[in-house]
């Protein structure tokens, strides 16, 4: 299936997605365009992550598929796609009273073998990981003593050990204070446009979103509402239909991306209907 | 070929390479250090089991005898006696210390063991069955103990299929089908005759009495084969301890991985049920002792193994000794050992602030 | 949450629709547990070894008198309902302790060596002291448990951190296992004495009559106003310890509160009957199924559907095998099992 295989490694087709016989999204089609930083964004449990984990194949779907290089993602070994796709997901469990390092090392799996187990290149790409999510210093600690905002540094630290050229992360800037978010998404970046790696990213924060992302994805009760780039897809009445939220959106004066500008609260009761009614 | 130890550009990064011609290992001295102090250890008790007891026998001899120069005497004691019940004891010590590994790795439960699939309480049920109703002979009780664990552990997975395995769903029927089998076995022991009844008892805690070359043979074969296979698979137990997710992301087959682990798992755990009876306490204690000795995350499988090895050996040492010439089942002793030397390692470790 | 459409109250303040009806079902379900209870408790009374109309039994209540028929019933069969009723409350409500103290799925209340600790007091008592009624038992049981108790609260809260869920299951694995080896160093050297422990070890109501119920009553009843009282402190410490401070709770004493009302449900539970694990071990699960978890409604379902079981099984193991009797022990996890095993397939019951 080459329909998209041009202009992209990754993309899905008619995914139902679902856990425990409740399905989450029908029909989705997704395309993540090559070389792009793609988010996803929508309200909560619209589906985002679900999606992001059945592209990281972690989640199978019910019906559909999704391709990675022009083949079903499953026909690869598990190991094979550990290594062109990496994936920092939501809430990982660190092993008891593992060292920074070592679990950043852990990162280096795919690429080792049972009686090639450590190699200069792992060192290295373990050593850069570290140096840029900035927990080099932190090397020697335990992992449960490190604080929210550390601990999530660590586990990027840990994918982006894993030198894939596409990068998945789901949620990586919760925990984080408004500085270290800023870095994360800048290192991001910096994944995007110089080392040219693929990124796909489930983020909150809409502002942030349209400031990083070449290609936005937009999504809502499990299906894909709208998808392209910020500039144009990122409009008030979108976000005000998403997202239930009356709003403004102006050009971002440092960016000139789209900035979300949420209506005041006097604005907002006014458009209310009658008080006394609350949804929950 | 050279060997080379190279240095880490980065010395905060744990253990050192070991690189030998094409193959290259990481590995950490402190890890590296246990092991071998316990395979020393195991090996004193060993020189101790062989030269002491109702005939001393020293050292030089046992030697002798081992090498096949020593008198009839002492190479019987040391060769048909002594020796077969010590192998028996490494090698199922060992088993049992992996077996509990893979399932503390797994449930990620400190408490985990064999039994979580039910395999011990089910072991009990054959033999009880076997012992009290049938009235089987040595054979006959062992392969009813291997069946009913086998059985109880496969009935457990099939209760707890639900379109794949998940682990709090096997944890919570495990409890429900042990429950039920140590009720049967309540009744078993509360029915039957009480020299029957304490003789089951006395089986179901575990003993190496009597265990003999035709006990050591089939055990090594089987581990032989079990124990290199599990080790293959011991960086994939490192990759699931941090979640299904992450596993996967890295490249690890999770559901396959597991189920192997779990059959080998209970694989091992059933050469030592059927060689020395469901011993108590080894499989639970051994990882936490191994793990709090070499300070490494999660459970590490050789280490496991060594300890498990080195408790029943100084388990079977005590047994054997510390009451003569009453002898103990060995279960007793394991409990006795592995119970106070943890609760010791325990006190130790959380006075000292680490947790 | 279900997207319910909330309404005000008199201060102007939102009342969801969603947790009102929660609360209400919730209540409503805990009533039909407690009729089926009373349900079960008749049945006790009025089945049994020995067949007795229906009519008679009604009239015995009522009445008294002296025939044998009332001595069956009175003397015998509702004290040993009585005392399945605390004891089952007992130890569904020491089961819910405990595993929302060590959020662990395989921690049984016996855990915290209190099993072991009565079982080698009473092997003591048996093998060294040549004890041999019942009664007796009943104390040394109370002084074991409470002393393993007290080892393996000590060793699990040494250093900083206090006693951590992780602590308290190692520790208690640990002690435990050195008092087996204890017991069956006794047990397996003796005939006299394994057949003596044998009957008590599987846990019986039998041939306990009111003495037995006095004896333990008081701290059963401590143990359970203890209980129902840390419900609300348990909720905030099931988040973690963290989020448990920060709401608030006194992590150290909820937890040496917990370890005080288990140790005195479960010791003096076991101290009557012997050791019964299943309630334990399965009830809190159950009843997480059905409610969900919040610790006081955990509780008060645990309350209420040990007793249910235990009577049950009582009730079964004397039917079964008449003249004789299946000591309760056993019957309990025969009948729970199955009920329990199909409760977890269907359901997805909470982690804890």
């Amino acid at each position: 299936m080459t329909r998209h295989g041009e202009t992209s490694r990754l993309w899905a087709e008619q995914l139902t997605l679902g856990y425990d016989g409740r399905i989450v999204a029908d029909g989705l089609d997704a395309v993540i365009p090559d070389g792009s930083f793609t988010v996803i964004i929508g309200p909560n449990a619209c589906g985002k992550s679900t999606l992001l984990r059945a592209l990281a194949r972690t989640l199978r779907p019910t019906r559909g598929a999704v391709y990675l290089d022009g083949q079903t993602i499953s026909s690869y070994s598990t190991k094979e796609v550990a290594r062109r796709l990496g994936l920092l997901p939501q809430s990982p469990i660190a092993p008891d009273g593992i060292t920074v390092a070592d679990l950043v090392a852990r990162g280096r799996y795919p690429h080792q073998r049972l009686l090639r187990q450590w190699s200069r290149d792992d060192e290295v790409a373990v050593a850069e990981a570290m140096a840029a999510t900035g927990v080099a210093e932190l090397a020697d600690r335990f992992v449960d003593e490190l604080s929210g905002g550390q601990r999530q540094r660590v586990w990027l630290a840990m994918a982006l050990a894993q030198q894939t050229s596409l990068l998945l992360l789901d949620e990586p800037t919760t925990y984080l204070d408004i500085a270290h978010q800023i870095e994360v998404l800048d290192l991001c970046a910096d994944l995007h446009e110089r080392q040219g790696r693929t990124l796909v990213a489930v983020l909150h924060d809409l502002n942030q979103a349209a400031r990083y992302a070449t290609h936005l994805v937009v999504m809502r009760d499990g299906a894909i509402v709208a998808s392209g780039p910020p500039s144009q897809v990122l409009t008030a009445e979108l976000v005000e239909r998403v997202f239930d939220l009356p709003c403004r959106v102006i050009a971002d004066p440092e960016a000139g991306t789209p900035l979300v500008v949420p209506a005041s609260r006097r604005a907002r009761v006014a458009t209310e209907p009658a008080a006394g009614q609350a949804a929950s | 070929m050279t060997v080379v130890t190279a240095q880490h550009a980065d010395p905060r990064l744990p253990g050192r390479a070991l690189c030998v011609g094409g193959l290259s290992f990481r590995l950490r001295a402190r890890t590296v250090a246990v092991c071998l102090g316990l395979a020393l250890l195991a090996l004193v008790g060993a020189a101790v089991t062989l030269s002491t007891g109702d005939y001393p026998i020293p050292l030089p001899d046992v030697v002798r005898a081992l090498v096949g120069d020593g008198s009839q005497a002492s190479t019987f004691i040391v060769v048909t006696l002594r020796l077969p019940r010590l192998l028996t004891a490494l090698l199922v010590g060992a088993a049992l210390g992996l077996g509990g590994a893979v399932f503390q790795s797994l449930t990620r439960n400190p408490l985990g063991s064999p039994d979580i699939v039910g395999f011990t309480t089910g072991a009990a049920s054959g033999a009880l069955v076997a012992l009290l109703i049938v009235k089987a002979g040595p054979a006959g009780v062992a392969s009813a103990a291997v069946g009913g664990g086998l059985a109880t552990a496969l009935l457990v997975y099939v209760l707890a299929w639900k379109r794949g395995v998940q682990g709090y769903r096997l944890v919570l029927v495990g409890i429900g089908v042990s429950a039920l089998l140590t009720s049967v076995n309540s009744y078993l022991l509360t029915r039957a005759d009480v020299v029957d009844a304490q003789y089951a008892a006395a089986w179901l805690t575990g003993s190496l009495n009597g265990r003999g070359w035709e006990h050591v043979g089939p055990v090594a074969a089987a581990l032989a084969v079990l124990v290199p296979a599990l080790l293959l698979l011991g960086r994939r137990l490192r990759m699931l301890e941090m979640g299904d997710d992450v596993a996967k992301a890295l490249g690890v087959p999770v559901e396959r991985s597991r189920l192997a682990l779990i059959v080998l798992a209970v694989g091992v755990t059933a050469v030592a049920t059927a060689s020395a009876g469901p011993v108590a306490f080894v499989a639970l204690a051994a990882p936490q002792l191994a793990r709090r000795l070499t300070g490494e995350p999660g459970v590490g499988l050789v280490s496991s193994a060594l300890m498990g090895s080195c408790v029943l050996v100084f388990s079977d040492l005590a047994a054997q000794r510390l009451l003569a010439p009453t002898q103990l089942p060995v279960g007793v002793m394991t409990g006795a050992v592995g119970g106070v030397y943890l609760a010791w390692l325990l006190a130790r470790e959380w006075r000292s602030g680490r947790s | 949450m279900a997207r319910a459409v909330g309404t005000l109250d008199r201060q102007g303040d939102v009342v969801p629709a969603s947790r009102r009806s929660v609360t209400a079902l919730r209540g409503a379900g805990l009533l039909v547990a407690l009729a089926v209870l009373v349900l079960v408790a008749l049945l006790s009374v009025a089945l049994g070894a020995k067949p007795i109309p229906l009519s008679e039994v009604v009239d015995v209540l009522v009445h008294r008198g002296t025939s044998n028929e009332a001595v069956v019933i009175w003397e015998l069969r509702v004290p040993r309902t009585i005392l399945g009723l605390a004891v089952g409350a007992a130890l569904g409500l020491a089961g819910a302790l405990m595993q929302a103290l060590t959020r662990n799925p395989l921690a049984d209340p016996g855990i915290l060596g209190i099993t072991a600790g009565a079982a080698a007091a009473v092997v003591v008592a048996i093998a060294f002291l040549g004890v041999t009624s019942l009664v007796s038992y009943v104390w040394f049981a109370l002084v074991g448990a409470a002393a393993a108790a007290v080892v393996v609260y000590l060793l699990g809260s040494a250093g900083r951190g206090g006693a951590t869920p992780v602590r308290l299951a190692l520790a208690g694995t640990a002690i435990s296992a050195a008092l087996m080896a204890f017991i069956q160093s006794i047990t397996l050297s003796h005939t006299d004495v394994f057949d003596e422990y044998r009957f008590w070890a599987v846990g019986s109501l039998a041939g306990r009559d009111e003495t037995v119920l006095l004896q333990v009553w008081p701290f059963l009843l401590v143990g359970c106003l203890l209980a129902l009282g840390l419900g609300g402190a348990l909720n905030a410490v099931s988040l973690g310890d963290e989020t448990g401070r920060a709401l608030g709770a006194h992590l150290g004493r909820t937890r040496a509160l917990g370890a005080v009302a288990i140790t005195l449900l479960c010791g003096a539970a076991t101290a009557a009957v012997g050791p019964v694990g299943f309630v334990g071990l399965t009830i809190p699960h159950i009843a997480r199924a059905i409610c969900g978890l919040d610790q006081r409604w955990v509780l008060a379902y645990s309350v209420v559907l040990g007793p249910t079981l235990l009577v049950a099984a009582d009730v079964v193991g004397r039917l079964v095998a008449r003249p004789g009797e299946v000591e309760v022990g056993i019957v309990t996890a025969v009948v729970g099992a199955p009920v329990f095993l199909a409760l977890v397939r269907r359901r997805r019951i909470a982690q804890l």
